[in-house]
């Protein structure tokens, strides 16, 4: 394996650092005024990472990169490229969204480049210490997203909180790699798997279960969900957005890959904790969500309530499960990116957002089109046939049924029908309530983009994508299986 | 006789402790990102503790770079905190309570 091979291996996060850093200079010396001109540039700098990460899954061989560090398999450009789709969302939308206030700075783009940076690691880790670097990385750049809107009480709030939940997290993750090293001897995965196929004791059980624990921390997975509703809440939209997306679908990414690999011969250890993770979050998130009047915590509940859904996939523990956790994560993401957006242009005439359920009363007369276009992500998030979400839910309980979990498949529909009520709420108050006050404001044309395409996406139409992507993730996680 | 079980021991009392830090204090923000630099300190006694019973370097290594990385949390966590106590004027637990639900 040559140095070269290895760097060409990593080229999308080369490429993304060295951009990041050069634009971080740029912001630093031309201050405020080239903030969109820097955007621009991230965006083009993803753009360029995503095609040729691309480029590395046709050639279909699993890359390993300094000395079995780093891997670039099909599985690792799936997630990255989903990473990458939903970043690059998220900074499309945001100069306009903080222009209305007057915060846009450079600094957005710049941290979004390093925590895509560190979303890439954390999927193509293949090493304990690569891991903690990308997962730091990527929570780092986050903690300082969150409080971007830094005047705005809420939002360095939710700075705070996130900082201080998220640092314990890591602490707990980083504590169980300790004694996952201690017992196994090892940071590498394939060594720890074959240290734990050999031996495994219950200091490494206890390892195995704070990693665990500390990942769902960072996929707001139940019981360790509490700071989600107020970070995704006091967060400026956009950056709500890119935390529901991008570093969810990382996280998943990454304890899957834990899962299968290090972990891979110890199902019986993990597989109870992770189907109790996977309806908690289900239930909570459905009836958490039943009595919020703020959109962007109703939306939080949601994330958890998806997040149950995709961890039904790994608690299938097969390539099938795997490659549905994949499919729903593509389409999840969409979902959330769309979603996020139409909360985003809901803004009045002065500029302030429109948070709450009377607020968007009667949505459907004062804009029609964006009112059809939360309908339909609505009717997608609940999983309602004619719509793409539907397609994510059924491959995930498809997974469980093969795998023998009729009873956990059961449980699963009955609590997305409770999720389903306040989908149906926000419809309701959208299309047969008066409308309260004069509606939002015209949005503008960026942000139409991307509603546009993720409702396209998530639209029936999406359903012609189900062959392609349901290869695309079969080979993605058979190289997960085959790696080990 | 010393061996390995003691400092695993010590690091997972100080393991503790932080995180009690974290839940139980009501007080002052500061003592949470205290909390927190325990936590991270109990995983390098743990790192380096293995990584000299094992004779493997790697542990080593990665105490390096957790130090590194605890330092520029620590950085990122006093920024927040110092953006937070200028819009909020207190830096109490209790206080941060804007959102609610």
């Amino acid at each position: 394996m040559s140095y070269s091979t290895s760097l060409y291996l990593t080229g999308p996060e080369i490429a993304l650092s060295l951009s990041g850093l050069v634009l971080l200079l740029v912001t630093a010396w031309t201050g405020e005024k080239a903030a969109r001109a820097i955007t621009i540039a991230a965006v083009a700098a993803l753009f360029g990472a995503l095609f040729f990460n691309v480029s590395l899954f046709d050639q279909g061989a699993a890359g390993i990169a300094f000395g079995g560090l780093f891997l670039a398999d099909g599985f690792a450009v799936f997630a990255k490229s989903l990473v990458y789709i939903a970043t690059i969302a998220c900074l499309i939308v945001a100069p306009r969204y903080f222009d209305a206030r007057g915060q846009y700075r450079g600094e957005y783009p710049v941290l979004m480049l390093f925590n895509a940076v560190g979303m890439g690691m954390m999927v193509s880790a293949t090493d304990l210490m690569t891991l903690y670097i990308g997962l730091e990385m990527s929570s780092l750049s986050s903690y300082v997203l969150a409080s971007f809107a830094r005047t705005n009480e809420k939002s360095s709030e939710a700075g705070l909180k996130y900082f201080v939940l998220g640092g314990l997290a890591s602490g707990i993750i980083l504590y169980g790699v300790s004694l996952v090293y201690g017992f196994s001897g090892t940071t590498n995965y394939e060594g720890i798997r074959a240290a734990f196929a050999l031996d495994f004791s219950t200091g490494a059980m206890f390892g195995v279960v704070f990693v665990l624990a500390g990942l769902a921390f960072k996929i707001a997975a139940v019981p360790f969900h509490m700071w989600t509703p107020d970070v995704y809440e006091g967060a400026p939209t956009p950056v709500t957005a890119f935390f529901a997306s991008a570093p969810k679908v990382a996280a998943v990414a990454m304890l899957v890959r834990m899962a299968t690999g290090p972990f891979g011969g110890q199902i019986e250890a993990w597989q109870q904790i992770v189907i109790f993770a996977a309806l908690a979050s289900i239930v909570v998130g459905a009836l958490g969500a039943i009595g919020q009047s703020n959109l962007k915590r109703l939306l939080a509940y949601s994330s958890i309530n998806n997040v149950g859904f995709t961890l039904i996939g790994l608690a299938a523990a097969t390539p099938e499960g795997m490659s549905g956790v994949l499919v729903y994560l593509s389409i999840y993401v969409f979902m959330t990116i769309g979603s996020f957006t139409a909360l985003l242009m809901l803004r009045d005439k002065d500029g302030n957002a429109l948070t709450s359920f009377d607020d968007i009363s009667g949505l459907s007369t004062t804009s029609p089109a964006l009112a059809w276009c939360l309908l339909s992500l609505m009717f997608s998030l609940a999983g309602i046939p004619p719509l793409f979400g539907f397609w994510g839910k059924f491959v995930v309980f498809q997974a469980a049924v093969q795998a023998d979990m009729i009873a956990l498949a059961a449980i699963g529909i009955a609590a997305s029908v409770i999720g389903a009520f306040y989908y149906i709420k926000f419809v309701k108050v959208m299309f047969f309530d008066d409308p309260k006050g004069s509606g939002p404001a015209a949005a503008p044309i960026s942000h139409w983009i991307v509603l546009g395409v993720s409702v396209l996406i998530i639209s029936p139409l999406g359903y012609l994508l189900t062959p392609w992507l349901g290869d695309v993730a079969d080979m993605a996680a058979r190289a997960l299986f085959i790696a080990v | 006789m010393i061996g390995v079980e003691h400092y695993v021991i010590v690091s997972a009392i100080l393991f503790v402790l932080g995180v009690l830090g974290i839940f139980l204090n009501r007080k002052n923000i500061i003592v949470i990102l205290m909390a927190i630099e325990l936590i991270l300190l109990s995983v390098n006694l743990n790192l380096v503790a293995f990584s000299a019973f094992l004779g493997d370097l790697v542990g080593q290594v990665f105490a390096m770079f957790v130090l590194t990385v605890a330092a520029g949390e620590a950085a990122i966590g006093l920024a927040i905190l110092v953006i937070y106590f200028r819009g909020r004027g207190t830096i109490a637990v209790d206080d941060a309570n804007r959102m609610k639900g």
